[in-house]
């Protein structure tokens, strides 16, 4: 008990099934799906915690349980100490929290929302202010537009800022960077950086693998399960695998040419180069080094190659996974 | 060949200028990525090249047709699909691919044979009589990119098809454009993936409802000096005068 | 109270921001009261009628002048036979006959359309009775007693006239047979359900859709408060209709209220509680804005239409539907409300109705907390 207690979040095989398809949300697909099948993970307290996996994973899904929406089947869930099906009003005044279906009431202004969340906390935009001081000042000159009337980008900081102005100590984040452009989310996790600093415990669920280096520690997602949960620099550690990345001139044969190629394990397209993997040399003479594979591909008549050994992404790690 | 050729397209919403007098053109078979913060126009350049919206001003051929009279012609010459309605989910798989074929006036003949390499192809025949929503995502947004080619479209519009996929199905999806492209269907394309905007042949970038740069991905990176188009994306984005508004 | 108080602006600030919703909510209930009270009526006149009168005598033709004197019917002829009839009735040439026997009076009326046959034998028997009553009157009050022997139809007329007649209940309290005296508690009824339980339902299942319903769960205040306060704008909206209606109805309809105005307010008080009940209930089902229209669309104000005696008699209905209609709440209102503002009835005698409605509300409180969710499921 005192352990679990001190961490921010402690949960223990925790599953949810449903027997349909479930409204909105995370829509994982019809008949008896395990949304949540048996995830255990802790998250300490003051960090950024970064749930990542594609649609379907079932990422909604474990937030509406942690933030007592949902009862889980079986397992037990805890957030600062209160159980997420005993202790619900406990939880439901600490947290904070932000669906990722847009959540603020688009016939009212800027500030008339605010002042709905911070009603519904009890607080003043005053008491508060200090807080949502930073995201919020960006919005204070369109306070009496209507929040139908922002760009995604706006509408995500108003509802950070309503997600915010109750002070939790812990605040989740569905998919807040979901179809907003490149520039925002940069802003956005700016923002969250500075949350972090003030002390508040931070959950947040995205699709895109880019965003992970930004969260103190990640779970990959997918099928209602953990495939890892670590630090984004362990997970790239434990890759397992060598990779090389590989351009040329013709980049569509030569993603063709790459998969034929000796010991080429898989090969995806990643932005402007293709990625590899191929075995851990063991001193053995058949791996593929960089230069044997340059001249393969050469080889092969494919022009201008240039082979590079490199470091795995998080998105690496992620689609290594997801082919074992 | 050009297929799509647009000068100075405006759209205004009372003094509001969504568009603001954009001209480009894309050739047939090429793979173009149409980039911008959100609120910077897209979305409504796009309606307006899919016969959806009237120009305030400006002309513009797409496929042939003009965009100010031709709408109609237009609509039946390309393909559209959006990751926000992509198929109808309460069908089966090839109720949605019939009636996509009958909405394009496929043959029903040639729609059952096409039907049948398509769904090999996806590797989805089991799934035929399945109901759409119970396919993984991934599935269902490659299945959707199939079925708006079916009617072989000269262009096909895709409006962030590849949102909230898992990074392999995403890549597939790529692959999938490639070979579309290969076989001549120029790919209108916009994302907020980054990465995905270095497998476009040329990429546009707008702001404010103009059109502020346009080339192939590295040049544009030359250009701005930039490690990656998404630093390309958040230079030009920061000269944004109404910001985010 | 202070953040009730500030969730009840918020939903003022829904339905004011939205001016079709604004328009439609205040505007609707006057539109009914005129396309009703004016348009779409059922009420009958100048119906042609024809007359099979083989005696021809003085009262015969005393009955057949004060029809034909009153704006419901014109008389289209004497016939000569009764097989005429229905060669008229074939050729659409009348809807109605009288036929003058050996000691009755027959009245043919069209049976194609229920409704209008029953109306319109019902203000012929009025009629018919009236003029018996004043000849009966003024015979004895005249003394002039006529050659009334071995007239049979009049003196069994006249007979009947002594027993006090009338079987028509609403002629009593609608002397001038409008049909406004039917429709306006019927339309307060609508519109009262149609705002309190629609609109209620609506709008909590609009935070479901929305995804803000999320958000006001994961928070402290209470579900109970959210609730109340969503119940409140749609409260005073139905209090400024339910006054509307009754100003529209005395001054522009002319229907009179008959009983007490303390009366019939608590009534439409208790009527508007219990279709509040019945919206939160609806909502506390459904989590789609469509499925809550659907519900209360077609589940309570289809069958509040056709049920509550509005448009056709209840008791012209088969009788299963005139059982489903006891389980409506708008039914016993609409009852209710023309026994107090027609008939200017007291308390006493709607008894009945008010226990049915309070008992309902109960019912239905009882159901909407067990089944009011904290959660999302």
């Amino acid at each position: 008990m005192e352990e679990s207690n001190s961490k921010a979040i402690s949960v223990k095989a925790l599953a949810k099934n449903f027997g349909k398809v479930m409204g909105g949300g995370d829509g994982s697909g019809s008949g008896a799906v395990a949304a949540v099948a048996g995830i255990s993970f802790e998250v300490e307290r003051g960090e950024i915690f970064g749930v990542i996996g594609p649609d379907g994973a079932g990422k909604t899904t474990l937030f509406r349980i942690l933030t007592t929406l949902l009862l889980p089947d079986s397992g037990e869930a805890k957030v600062m100490g209160y159980d997420t099906v005993k202790d619900y009003r406990e939880i439901r005044k600490i947290v904070g929290y932000m669906p990722g279906k847009f959540s603020l009431y688009q016939d009212l202004t800027v500030e008339e929302n605010l002042k709905i969340f911070a009603t519904l906390f009890n607080t003043t935009i005053e008491e508060n202010y200090h807080l949502i001081k930073d995201i919020y000042g960006h919005l204070e000159p369109f306070k009496k537009r209507r929040a139908g009337a922002l760009s995604g980008g706006m509408k995500q900081k108003l509802a950070l800022s309503c997600a915010l102005i109750h002070k939790p100590e812990v605040l989740f984040l569905d998919e807040p960077t979901t179809g907003i452009d490149p520039v925002s989310r940069k802003e956005l996790w700016e923002m969250l950086g500075r949350l972090k600093k003030q002390g508040i415990t931070i959950v947040v669920s995205t699709p895109y693998m880019d965003e992970a280096s930004l969260c103190d520690r990640i779970a990959l997602m997918q099928e209602g399960k953990f495939l890892m949960c670590d630090r984004p620099q362990a997970i790239i550690d434990s890759f397992g695998k060598n990779l090389f990345s590989v351009k040329g001139d013709n980049m569509g044969a030569l993603l063709d040419g790459l998969r034929e190629a000796k010991g080429v394990l898989s090969c995806f397209a990643f932005g402007d180069s293709h990625h590899i993997t191929a075995e851990k040399d063991n001193g053995t003479s058949s791996a593929v080094t960089a230069a044997s594979l340059k001249a393969e591909l050469e080889r092969a008549g494919f022009e201008g190659v240039e082979v590079t050994k490199t470091e795995p992404s998080v998105e690496d790690c992620f689609m290594e996974l997801l082919s074992k | 060949m050009k297929v799509i050729e647009v000068e100075n397209l405006t759209k205004r919403f009372g003094s509001f200028t969504a568009v603001d007098n954009i001209s480009f053109s894309v050739e047939r078979g090429e793979i173009f990525g149409f980039l911008g913060a959100n609120g910077a126009g897209k979305t409504t350049a796009m309606k307006m090249l899919c016969g959806l919206l009237r120009p305030s001003g400006g002309r513009g051929i797409v496929s042939g047709f003009d965009i100010n009279r031709e709408s109609e012609k237009i609509k039946a010459s390309i393909g559209y699909m959006s990751q926000k309605f992509a198929l109808y989910e309460d069908l089966k798989v090839w109720e949605n691919i019939r009636l996509y074929a009958g909405i394009y006036g496929v043959p029903e003949k040639e729609a059952t044979e096409r039907s049948h390499t398509l769904l090999e192809e996806l590797g989805l025949e089991k799934e035929r009589n399945s109901l759409v929503k119970s396919l993984p995502l991934g599935w269902r947004q490659k299945l959707a990119f199939s079925v708006s080619i079916f009617h072989k479209p000269t262009i096909v519009f895709l409006d962030e098809p590849t949102g909230g996929v898992d990074p392999v199905t995403r890549r597939q999806f790529w692959e999938m454009i490639y070979k579309a492209a290969a076989s001549g269907i120029t790919v209108f394309v916009t994302t907020h993936y980054m990465d995905e905007a270095e497998y476009c042949n040329r990429v546009s970038i707008m702001v404010d409802g103009r059109i502020d740069a346009l080339s192939s991905p590295a040049s544009l990176k030359k250009e701005f000096e930039a490690e990656s188009m998404d630093e390309v994306f958040r230079k030009l984005a920061r000269k944004s005068k109404n910001g985010e508004l | 109270m202070r953040s009730f108080r500030i969730f009840v602006q918020k939903e003022f600030f829904h339905i004011m921001r939205d001016r079709w919703t604004t328009l439609i909510l205040l505007v609707l209930p006057i539109l009914m009261i005129i396309l009703f009270g004016f348009g779409i009526t059922t009420e009958i006149r100048n119906t042609k009628f024809a007359v099979y009168d083989p005696s021809g005598d003085y009262t015969t033709r005393g009955i057949v002048n004060k029809l034909e004197s009153s704006e419901y019917f014109t008389l289209e002829r004497y016939i000569d036979s009764e097989d005429e009839i229905e060669r008229l009735f074939r050729r659409g040439e009348t809807g109605f006959a009288i036929v003058f026997g050996d000691n009755r009076i027959l009245l043919i009326a069209d049976g194609t359309d229920p409704n209008t046959a029953s109306v319109l034998t019902n203000y012929a028997t009025a009629l018919i009775n009236s003029y018996l009553q004043e000849s009966a009157v003024r015979q004895v009050g005249g003394g002039a007693a006529t050659d009334v022997a071995g007239d049979p139809p009049v003196a069994s007329a006249t007979a009947a006239a002594h027993r006090t007649i009338t079987p028509e209940i609403r002629l009593l309290y609608n002397p001038s047979l409008k049909s406004a005296y039917n429709i306006v508690p019927g339309i307060m009824g609508m519109i009262l359900m149609l705002i309190c339980a629609m609109m209620t339902s609506v709008s909590i299942a609009r935070e479901k859709e929305l995804g803000t319903m999320e958000v006001l769960l994961v928070s402290p205040m209470k579900p109970f408060l959210i609730i109340l306060s969503k119940i409140v704008p749609y409260f005073t909206i139905s209090v400024i209709n339910y006054i509307t209606i009754l100003l529209l109805s005395v001054f522009v309809l002319k229907v009179p209220i008959a009983g007490s105005l303390i009366l019939l307010s608590g009534l439409s008080l208790l009527f508007i509680f219990v279709s509040l009940l019945l919206g939160i209930l609806i909502s506390s089902v459904v989590d789609k804005q469509i499925t809550a229209l659907l519900i209360s669309g077609m589940m309570l104000m289809m069958p509040a239409v056709f049920l509550s005696g509005l448009m056709f008699p209840i008791e012209s209905m088969p009788e299963v539907l005139q059982w489903l209609s006891h389980i409506l709440p708008v039914k016993w209102f609409i009852i209710a409300v023309r026994s107090v503002m027609v008939k200017g009835l007291g308390i006493s005698s709607i008894l009945q109705e008010v226990s049915i409605l309070i008992g309902m509300g109960i019912i239905i409180l009882i159901i909407s907390i067990k089944k009011f969710k904290y959660r999302l499921e």
